[in-house]
């Protein structure tokens, strides 16, 4: 009989901590997938966040470094920087990007330091108990904006696809989501694309996921992955928002033509 | 600048900073010769917090690293320090101390000696730390912070001031040792072997507990085997000074004053701060019963002083907190003042 379905060897054989529907285990799957196939688990490192994925190196059966919260990029630029024919990835959320870390994130991307980062937006501080992210949307009710988030108190959701994407330094960035088997077909081969801009030596990408809290958001998985298209990627369109070699490649065909 | 030097024939390979008076010297030092090694990496950080986070992943993949600043730069890099500790990674951290507390001013101080020799950020843990007096302690404690820090896996750092990095004093660089260092700790992918991983989160108490059994019993093998002192004009002297650093320099100048004056008075000085030569000062004590300390903060080594000798001495103190570092002949004064030769120290704390 043929094996169609399995556990990807870049994962250990543990049961995952996540709650049900959460998008982290989805993420976590795509990302072991895409270094098998690639082949590259034996010279990956990563760097898991304070945030729900703090285990993270209880399921990446990969060498893995945790760091303090927001500072991914940091360690991840350490690591690349010393060695920098291995495949280092930094996996975040978005209060460890885009509040506590925006600074390390912001610079690693500015550097253009030759790294991964898989961006887990889930609107929320997931771990702490679902207080107000940076990326919460307007009117979004968590434990810190109880009436729903206001941005005259609280300021806007922070599109940090669309910010990293006019730094130079940086080669793809591309919003996907983990709601629809189709959704997540296109997730894994934007991480795909991701580190082998890597493996190519082009510089720093990053892959954002819109990705469900059911337990926080105080929904069914079901509806979580509805909220999803219904409001948050009104918040954050899903697409690529940078593709260097591709705009590379288009490039040199004008130039052939 | 010497330190920077040091640090790279003692095999740095990773500098990350962020500029801050009075230490910009070496970044800038690094920014031009440890580039110009092979594999050497300088990174000018957006901040203190990432220098310190880039030097523990430097770290973690196999380079011996390094990071510097002054106080205020130093209280940034706490959160990193003590994951270093916990994750038990090599690195070396100088703190060109300055006046405080707050953005305080740019003038020699030695207020950080607490935050230095008690670990400085959060958790159960210990950092070794080490405190030059000379240009040339400057380069040989560099070496050896790097030895100490891989030896114990563990972060060393060089307590000194601003001063001390305007010194102009000749210097001899002593060989390198080679490094030391097993390759199970450095994490560089896996290959076709097992998996690693090196954190700092440990959910469960008991073995978080014991996480910090492990690290201690690691700084008592520490405490007991590399305290370092310097004795100086201690055999014949009836009144002991006690200072560090620079500190321990404006002592010398004012013990030599002293003595044309027919007063016998010798230096302790601490070369380890942490672990502090404890055993070592309660010698003295059996033969010598008056002590002065002299800090450039409001009494902060004091304490350590106390822990050793209350009870066995008497403990004068003086200190110059905020950035004004006083004459050796201010202190001189401040020595027959406190000190009385039939009733010892007068003003003892
Ligand atoms: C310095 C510091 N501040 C605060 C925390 C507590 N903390 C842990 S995770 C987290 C936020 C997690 O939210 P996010 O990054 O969005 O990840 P998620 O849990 O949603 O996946 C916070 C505030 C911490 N670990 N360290
Ligand atoms: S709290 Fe939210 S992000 Fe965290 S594991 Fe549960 S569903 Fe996932």
């Amino acid at each position: 009989m043929k094996k169609v379905f399995g556990r990807p060897k870049s994962m250990k054989a543990n049961i995952f901590h996540y709650c049900a529907g959460c998008g982290h285990s989805i993420a976590h799957r795509l990302i072991a997938e895409v270094i098998d196939e690639l082949d590259i688990r034996g010279i990956t490192i990563g760097v898991p966040p304070a945030g729900c994925a703090v285990l993270a190196y209880n399921y990446f059966d990969v060498d893995m470094i945790e760091a303090q919260h927001g500072r991914g990029p940091a360690m991840a630029t350490g690591i690349k920087r010393v060695l920098p024919d291995r495949i280092v990835f930094s996996y975040q959320g978005d209060g460890d990007l885009a509040a506590i870390g925006i600074a390390e994130s912001f610079h690693a991307a500015n550097r253009g330091e030759n790294i991964t980062v898989i961006f887990i937006n889930n609107a929320v501080y997931g771990m702490t108990g679902g207080q107000m992210a940076p990326t919460s949307i307007l009117g979004q009710k968590t434990t810190t904006s109880p009436t729903g988030r206001q941005s005259v108190l609280e300021g806007h959701p922070i599109r940090v696809s669309e910010i990293f994407s006019l730094l130079p330094g940086t080669t793809y960035i591309e919003r996907c989501t983990v709601n629809s088997p189709a959704s997540i077909l296109r997730t894994k081969k934007a991480i795909r694309k991701a580190f082998q801009c890597q493996i190519d030596g082009l510089g720093f990408s990053l892959i954002e996921i819109l990705s469900p809290c059911p337990t926080n958001w105080k929904m069914t998985p079901v509806d979580s992955c509805r909220w999803i298209d219904e409001a948050m990627s009104k918040e954050f369109p899903l697409g690529i928002l940078k593709d260097v070699p591709a705009e590379q490649k288009k490039g040199e065909r004008r130039h052939a033509g | 600048m010497v330190i920077g030097e040091a640090a790279i024939r003692a095999g740095c390979r990773f500098y990350a900073g962020y500029p801050i008076t009075p230490q910009n010297e070496i970044p800038e030092y690094m920014a031009e010769h440890l580039r110009q090694v092979e594999g050497g990496v300088f990174i000018q950080s957006e901040s203190e917090v990432a220098a310190i986070h880039m030097v523990a992943g430097a770290s973690a993949a196999g380079a011996r690293s390094m990071t510097s600043s002054s106080s205020p730069g130093i209280s940034l890099k706490q959160e990193g320090i003590s994951s270093l500790a916990a994750c038990q990674l090599p690195a070396v951290i100088v703190n060109m101390m300055r006046g405080g507390p707050g953005l305080g001013n740019i003038s020699p101080s030695q207020g950080d000696y607490f935050q230095a020799t008690r670990g400085g950020g959060h958790g159960d843990y210990r950092v070794i730390v080490l405190g030059p007096a000379t240009a040339q302690e400057m380069a040989d404690l560099t070496m050896d912070a790097f030895t100490l820090a891989d030896q114990y896996r563990t972060p060393v750092m060089i307590l000194a001031d601003g001063m001390m990095g305007q010194m102009m004093e000749p210097v001899v660089f002593k060989e390198p040792q080679p490094r030391v260092y097993p390759e199970i700790y450095i994490m560089k992918g896996a290959g076709a072997g097992k998996s690693k991983f090196i954190r700092g989160l440990i959910l469960d108490p008991l073995d978080m507990e014991e996480h910090n059994w492990t690290l201690d019993r690691k700084y008592q093998v520490i405490a007991r085997k590399e305290t370092r002192h310097e004795l100086y004009g201690t055999d014949d002297a009836e009144l002991i000074l006690v200072a560090y650093g620079t500190g321990a320099r404006i002592a010398k100048g004012a013990i030599k004053r002293l003595r044309n004056t027919g007063l016998k008075v010798g230096l302790f000085r601490p070369i380890t701060l942490w672990p502090f030569p404890t055993n070592e000062l309660r010698d003295l004590a059996k033969k010598v019963e008056n002590f002065l300390v002299f800090e450039l903060s409001t009494g902060q080594m004091l304490e350590d002083v106390r822990l050793a000798l209350q009870g066995f001495a008497r403990i004068g103190f003086h200190g110059r907190p905020g950035g004004v570092v006083p004459t050796p002949a201010e202190l001189a004064n401040v020595v027959t003042r406190q000190y009385d030769r039939k009733q010892g120290i007068i003003e003892h704390h």
